[in-house]
Parts: structure tokens; sequence; C-alpha cells
């Protein structure tokens, strides 16, 4: 018997005499006999000091912000997390229960979700925010089909090439099965303005994101105004932290934007889990997916909070359903949560100075470097290198130096050359920067 | 009692911070003056560390959780979340590793994640596994996706129905109609099972595939399930499997071997991802050799120098998500198989089975059962209690939370009238389910005898009963100073 289990042998006795059968087995005559218990060829199970050293074996085997200089971003970034964090997300109470069905019982849960949401919108400036989606790709995906349903009939989205290929790619998936065009990533180096042109009376929706898959920044304001002239939605993919400092997508007119929540407190983890951030216009309340928490009252005349707006969700909505998603990414959101209350406003804009600055001491240093060039335009923490030698080959060599290199653009952007994806963030010291800039050096 | 436990703007005073950040070490460049926020982004709170602790310490005691109480949640299955698992997956090389680092870095982690693969295979009876769907709803999306790029490969362009039972998780249709496939629904049979004559009526060339839940909604086992999975491969179909009920069948059938040819796993359920307060789930998914091709990438293979590398299928339908899936979810699945081995694990279906059926022989008498046999893992009862007047599960839910139970699963499944849905789990011990099963009889009598009790239920919570209306009618979806006082100054 597990160390989970809590029923004895005699109260199993029991228990079988209550239902009237005569042991375990006989409570499965419905699964075809030729069929029922079969054999599973499994590991021998083992005890926790086994466990715990057969983890560390396979943890040890991999590189990480600890062992390595990193400055690999490319859609999930080594920021500060906060040790407190991680107190609050390991309280039973938070990570154990689960979607707050029963209000009355789960507070907690559904105050730090609404907190959640409001701190997304002061954040963005957005009106409404959602309890979150699995993460920033998937975010991203229902955005298109909010505005394919907002917009009805249309049956075109645009996507700016810039945009984070796995979430272009994660985009198609999603649509694949509804005729739906998506369009305006073809061609390499296109800009944002030719996304635009291809925005029609046909289109539901045009994508952008900054600061963009390349770590520049677009100055969108105009962008809305031409977007909607067509009677088409904008959706503007932002980096959480960058909003510390710079234009906001409500400050762009964005109808929807959209983010990836992994920089807000929430750690590596190889790729998730993350925290898909969604928000948009208080009109289309109705129109998105996933759980939203609202504020009432109770029979005494109590605040309490609750899960609200539920006609639009697949219990209740079944096929008619605005998505089929169920839950959110509730502890993740959590975590942003207790992040942003960390971080407050002041420390909101000091890790954005500190990413700035910091990736621009880099830069800088980096295009001084005989054989390198640094792409030009405006950039927040990530910008793209030009490198004398193929991306491969330097990162094999900073290896070698515990130093985990840029992002290799050749396989998403071959027409770049050698060129190399940088992150720089409050993580890097000045030190690890110098460190890297000279070991770069060594290549011309 | 006031229990008002204030929002987070109400505490925060400007020109206090909580963490310690990073000096800036390096010269200041020249900011893009055009680009730079134009608010001062004032309503955003500012506490100290100590606030935002208390905080959110206190307003966790208004949650309950497995960990403080049984909660036997149906479908759900609320298993206790083993200690072990949350350390464990907090080891460096798995919680501070990048996802896009180079594979001769992440070997343990691929490692890992290669031997989920075949662990979960080996478990349910599937030749292929892909980790990437983020939760059960992302896994059936996955599988219909799935279904239909079969099908548009061979050619056999007019697979345009998905047959769902209407006993089926909402998720089910959703799904389908996400894939852009119409949904046809499935009527259920005198024994609570998929009724064989509408399954045949309904089966046609337009049929893609059929979504099925074993053992399905009612805690029942699907016993003609072969002949199913044949009528449907006759028909030119496919058979999906919801995993959301397999805690009930481990060791005990695989349901690759009974027919299915693809089904996703909940790791938040059946393997003790805890549930998160609504999510990160991870809905990983197994399928059969022929559905292989189409799976999501990356997955994870083995080279023949017995490295790990990172792979997409031939046809894959693409990417579910960014990176690999909810890797921190994978370290505690494969904890939690490598804890209890094959004999564990068909312990865990049988205690689990055990547990569903004493509930039930226990209650029966008071709560009819909306099927009378024997149950796997979750027993469907009726909130209709003889000579009762004007109670609904409704109030029968929230008069167990008097009794410090979470409520079971209600109103679903939909086809049965003041459903109770109770999964008891393997975790609780008989002294537990003795406690609850009196509190359901004492709350049975006090139905007949004393109504109002339960009317006015629950008293004992941190907020009584809620006006979900109002929640709806005037939504306030974010702090408003404005709308607080007015709710506060009402009292």
């Amino acid at each position: 018997m597990s160390h989970y289990i809590s029923i004895t042998a005699t109260e199993r006795a029991e228990m079988l005499k209550a239902i009237g059968i005569a042991s375990t087995d006989d409570m499965f005559v419905d699964v075809p006999e030729a069929w029922r218990f079969p054999a599973l060829d499994l590991p021998a199970p083992m005890s926790e000091p086994e466990l715990v050293r057969a983890l560390l074996e396979r943890s040890n085997k991999n590189a990480h912000v600890h062992t390595h200089s990193i400055f690999l971003g490319a859609g999930a970034y080594n920021h500060f997390v906060p040790t407190a964090i991680d107190q609050i997300l390991r309280r039973g109470e938070y990570y154990t229960s689960y979607t707050p069905y029963q209000p009355e019982i789960s507070q907690g849960t559904l105050q730090a979700i609404f907190e959640y949401q409001s701190m997304i919108c002061s954040l963005t400036g957005m009106e409404i925010a959602n309890a979150s989606h699995y993460d920033g790709a998937t975010a991203l995906a229902e955005a298109a089909i909010m505005a394919l349903n907002v917009t009805r009939n249309r049956r075109k989205i645009v996507v700016a090439r810039s945009v984070n290929p796995q979430y272009r790619a994660v985009l198609r998936t999603y649509l694949q099965g509804l005729d739906i065009e998506v369009v305006g990533d073809e061609t390499p180096g296109s800009s944002i303005d030719d996304a635009l042109a291809l925005v029609d009376k046909q289109t539901a929706l045009l994508i952008v994101q900054s600061p963009d898959f390349f770590g520049r920044m677009h100055d969108l304001r105009g962008l809305a105004d031409k977007v909607q002239a067509q009677g088409a939605l904008l959706c503007v993919h932002f980096d959480p932290i960058a909003l510390g400092l710079f234009q906001t997508p409500a400050e762009v007119g964005a109808d929807i934007a959209t983010a990836e929540g992994q920089p807000l407190g929430l750690g590596l983890n190889f790729g998730g889990p993350y925290l898909g951030i969604f928000t948009t216009r208080q009109k289309h309340v109705h129109k998105i997916a996933g759980r939203i928490v609202g504020v009432t009252k109770d029979v005494d005349g109590q605040l309490a909070y609750v899960l609200t707006l539920r006609a639009r969700e697949q219990d209740i909505r079944r096929e008619r359903a605005t998505s089929n998603i169920c839950t959110n990414q509730g502890l993740m959101a959590l975590a942003a949560t207790v992040y942003m209350s960390l971080m407050g406003r002041q420390g909101m804009r000091k890790v954005a100075e500190l990413c700035y600055h910091r990736a621009h001491y880099a830069a800088e240093a980096i295009a001084r470097l005989p054989g390198y060039q640094v792409e030009p335009g405006t950039f927040f923490k990530e910008f793209v290198v030009h490198c004398p030698r193929p991306v491969a080959e330097i990162n094999a060599a900073l290896r070698e130096h515990q130093m985990i290199g840029g992002y290799d653009l050749a396989e998403d952007e071959p027409t770049l050359g050698n060129a190399m994806l940088l992150a720089v963030t409050e993580m890097n010291s000045k030190a690890e920067i110098d460190r890297l800039v000279e070991l770069l050096g060594q290549f011309d | 009692m006031d229990t008002y436990e204030p929002h987070i703007y109400e505490l925060s005073a400007l020109g206090k911070h909580g963490t310690n950040l990073p000096r800036l070490d390096v010269p200041e460049a020249a900011l893009p003056t055009a680009l730079l926020r134009q608010d001062g982004m004032n309503d955003f709170p500012e506490l100290t560390e100590p606030e935002v602790m208390r905080h959110y310490t206190r307003i966790s005691q208004r949650n309950a959780s497995p960990d403080t109480m049984m909660y036997p949640l149906g479908s759900c299955t609320m298993k206790a979340t083993p200690k072990l698992h949350e350390e464990v997956a907090r080891y460096a090389g798995f919680a501070a590793a990048h996802p896009l680092q180079d594979e001769s870095l992440s070997q343990g982690a691929l490692q890992l994640m290669y031997e989920l693969q075949d662990y979960l295979g080996e478990i349910s009876g599937f030749e292929a596994v892909s980790l990437q769907p983020a939760a059960g709803a992302q896994g059936e999306f996955t599988g219909i996706l799935a279904f239909r790029a079969y099908h548009l490969d061979r050619g056999d362009d007019d697979r345009t129905e998905v047959l769902v039972p209407n006993a089926a998780h909402g998720t089910n249709p959703a799904t389908a109609a996400m894939v852009g496939l119409k949904v046809v629904e499935l009527k259920s049979d005198a024994r609570g099972n998929v009724d064989m004559d509408d399954l045949r009526a309904k089966l046609s060339p337009r049929t893609a595939g059929l979504m099925l839940t074993n053992p399905n909604t009612l805690g029942l086992f699907e016993d003609q399930i072969v002949e199913i999975c044949q009528l449907v491969h006759d028909a030119g179909g496919l058979m999906y499997g919801d995993g959301a009920n397999f805690n009930a069948i481990l060791g005990i059938a695989k349901p690759g071997e009974l027919g299915f040819d693809f089904m996703h796993y909940n790791l938040h359920k059946t393997f003790t991802t805890p549930h998160g307060g609504g999510g990160p789930g991870s809905g990983a998914v197994g399928c059969t050799a022929e559905l292989a091709p189409f799976l999501p990438g990356p997955r994870v293979r083995q080279t023949a120098s017995g490295s790990y590398e990172l792979f997409t299928p031939e046809k894959s339908i693409g990417r579910m998500k960014a990176f690999h899936g909810n890797f921190a979810m994978l370290v505690r699945a494969w904890t939690y198989i490598r804890t209890l081995g094959a004999a564990g694990l068909r312990e865990v279906s049988e205690i689990a089975v055990l547990n569903a059926n004493y509930v039930r022989v226990k209650l029966k008498d008071l709560y009819p059962q909306a099927v009378d046999r024997i149950c796997m893992h979750e027993t469907v009862l009726k909130g209709q209690i003889a000579g009762a007047q004007g109670i609904r599960t409704l109030d029968i839910a929230k008069r167990l939370i008097d009794y410090g139970f979470h409520p079971p699963t209600v109103y679903f499944p939909l086809i049965v009238p003041e459903a109770l849905m109770i999964e008891p789990t393997e975790t609780e011990g008989k002294r537990t389910l003795d406690i609850f099963i009196q509190a359901m009889r004492d709350i049975a009598r006090e139905a007949v005898e004393t109504p109002d009790v339960l009317h006015d239920a629950p008293t004992t919570a941190p907020v009584r009963r809620l006006d979900e209306v109002r929640a709806a009618r005037q939504p306030i979806l974010r702090y408003n100073a404005a709308a607080f006082a007015q709710i506060l100054n009402e009292r």
C-alpha cells in the first residue's frame, strides 16, 4: 500500500462487504474480460530518497541560470523572480484547490484573480482583462478567434512578420479548421506597414508585436485608426516589462492586447507553465474566451467575488461557446499578481530601465567589435547582431565558457545571414556583459 | 460578521516598494521620448514585502482546498498533492532552464520528457505521446485537429461530423466547433451508456470520429466499448478518448487496446499535478502509430548515440503553444509514476473505485442514484430527497460547506436532474468518508425537518450566498473605488 492511500486491509474488507462484493476485482466486471487488468511494463517503484537522487541527476544534466550566463530570450526571459512569490504559491490553499466554482469558499482565489485583472488593466491601460490563457501564443490565437466573432463574416487575419514565429505557428494551428486566411508574414523582412497594406474589408484583425520578435519598438500611434477604418480590429502583443517605461497598447488605441506573462516573476521552467495575458475593450466582454471574475454582494450585503458572464463558456454554451477553454493559468496569474504587487509602480519602471540601459550598453560595445553590426532601430531589451561567423559556431564556443548566447535566427530568418538575437535583462550584470563582449571579440 | 479583506489597491501608499533590485551599473542610454508611456501608472499599487505577504496569506485563508478538507468534486479528481513534487519541480535544472538553450545543455529535461512519453504510452496502450498540450481541453483540440488532418491526408474530405454523447463534458462539443466540425449528439441508454441504436443511426460517411469519456460522466464504464470502437472504425471514423476519468482504470484497462485511437491525459487529475486554483493543467496526448505523424511537435526521441533530441512529426498539425508543454507539470507526473510503479497505479484505481462505491451504497437510500450499477471512480446521485419540499441540489451543496466539506460537482452531467457527482478519490480514508456520509445523511434529514437551514447555508464560510445576477448585470471587472465604496456603504 502506497503512502498516499489511507484504506487499510481491514477497512477494505468492511467496505467490500457494505458494497456487497467479494473483492475489488468484482468492481470491474464491466471491463471486457479479454482486456481487463493488462500488465503495465513500468520501472519498479522508488522510495523518496531514491526519487530525489534520480531527479537531481536529471536536473544536474541541464544548464540553468545559476550555472551559465544567459543572453537568450526569444519569448522566454531570465528576469528576476522575487523569493516572496514562491512562498505564496506554496500555500496549499492556492495550489491544491480548483476553479472557484463555489465562491463562498473560494474567495482567496477569486480575489487574487480580480486583483490580477485590475493590475493588468492598470499596467496596459486597457479596459478589461480576463483571468488568463495558457500562454502568450494561445492568448494571441484566441484574440484572432474573438476578432472573427466580433467582426462577423470576415475570413482574413493579417499578422506581421515581426511577430514571434512560434506564435504565428500556433495561430495557424488554431485556425486550420475554420477556413480562415492568415496572411501578411510570408515575406522576410516585411514591415508592419506591409502588413497594414493587406488589411481590407475582409480582414477581422491585424496582429502586431512591440517590442517585436527582433526586440524593436514601434511607434504604433495612428495604426489603429487605419485598421479600424477598414472595420477590422487591431491586436498589439506587448512585453509587460516594457510597459514600466514605454507606450501602452491603450495609448495606441489597440482593440485587443495580449502578452506572454512569463517575465512577471514566473521563471523559465524550461518553457512552461507560463501565462497568457488577454485584454480588450469593455464592449467586447461577451465575446471573450476564458474565465472572468467580477464583484457582487452576498445575502448579508458583504462585498464578494465570483466568476461572472459565464454564459460564454463551454460548460454552459457547449458548441456555441466562445472557446473550449476550461481552466485559466490560475497559479501563474497569482504569481504575476504577487510580482506586480511587490514591484509596484517604481519597481516596474526600474526593471524596465535596467533592461533598457544594460541592453543598450551591450549593443554599443558589440557594435564596436570588428566584424559585428547591430541591426539599426529602437529596441528595448533584445537586439539583432550580425556576426562574422555562423551563430551556431559562436554559441558552441560560448558554451565552453559557461555562457548561453543569443537565439540563432538562421532557421526562422535565413535572409539575415549570421544573425543572433541577444537578450539582456536586469539579471545580466555589467561584468557579465563585458565578458560576453570579450568572448565575441575573439571571432572575426 | 464583517470579514472584508481590502483590495490590494486599498492597501497601497505611493512611495513604497517590495523588492530589492540590482543597481544600475552601466551608463544611461538616451530614451526614445516619443515612445515613453504617457500616464504615470498612478493607480498601480505600491506596498512593502511584509504587506504583500500578509495580504496574500490572509486571502488564501478564504479558500477551501484539498489540503484542508475533502474535496469530492466529481470529474476533477481532487486527490491529495504529493509534497515531494513541489520540491523536485523547483530544482534549478528544471525551473531555471531556458526552453531554447542548446539540446546538449538540456539532456536531463529531455530525458525526463522522453521517459514520461514512454510511461504514458505504456499505461494507456498507445504508440506515441506528445506532451505539448497545456490542458485537457487543448488535448481534445489537438486530437480532433489530428482526426481532421488524418482524414484529409487520405483524401477523405467529407468527414465533417463529430459524434458526442449528451452526457459529455462541454469541452467536447466546444472543441469540435473550434475545429470547424459539426456536433452530432448521441443519446444515452437506460443503463447510462451510449445508446447503440442511436450510434448506428448517426454513423455515416460524414463521421470524423466519436469523442467518448470512459468511464463516462455518469461514472460508469461503457461495457460495449469494444463494439462501439468497431462500429466507428467500420464507418471510417476515429475514436477519441477524453481522459478526464482515467483515474478509474490505471492497470484496469488500456484505452489503446480497447480500440481508442487518440486520448488526452489530464496530468492534473490522474497524475497529481496540482490544480492551482484553476490551472496550469497539462493535457498530454497519446495515439496509435497511424495518427502519430499528425501529433503536435516538438516531441522527444532518442538518437542512436543515446542522447535526446526534439523533433516535429512529418505531418504535424503544428504547435499548440509556444515551447515544449507545461514542463514543470511533467516533472511532477514523472515523479508520481516512478513513485507508484505498476502495482501502485493499479491500487490507485482500485481504491478510487472502492471509495466511490462505498459512498454510493451508503447514500443511495436517501439520494437516488442516476443509474443503479456498480460505479467507477465517481458516483452520480440526485438531490431529490423524499419528503423534502423546495430543496434543490444547490441547497445540499451549500449546506455541505457548513459541515466542512467542499461540495461535489452539481448539475452535471446535464442529463441527470439535480445531479450530485461525487468523486472521493483514493487519497481519502474510510474515517473521512464515514464523516462525509454522515453529513450527507444529516443534511437529508434537515431537508425534511428544517429546510431553511439548507436555504440559508452556508453560514460558516467567509461569505454567504452571492447575488450572481448582479455580478453579470452590473459587471465590475477591475478595481473601481466608487463601486467598491457603494457596496461597502450599502451595508
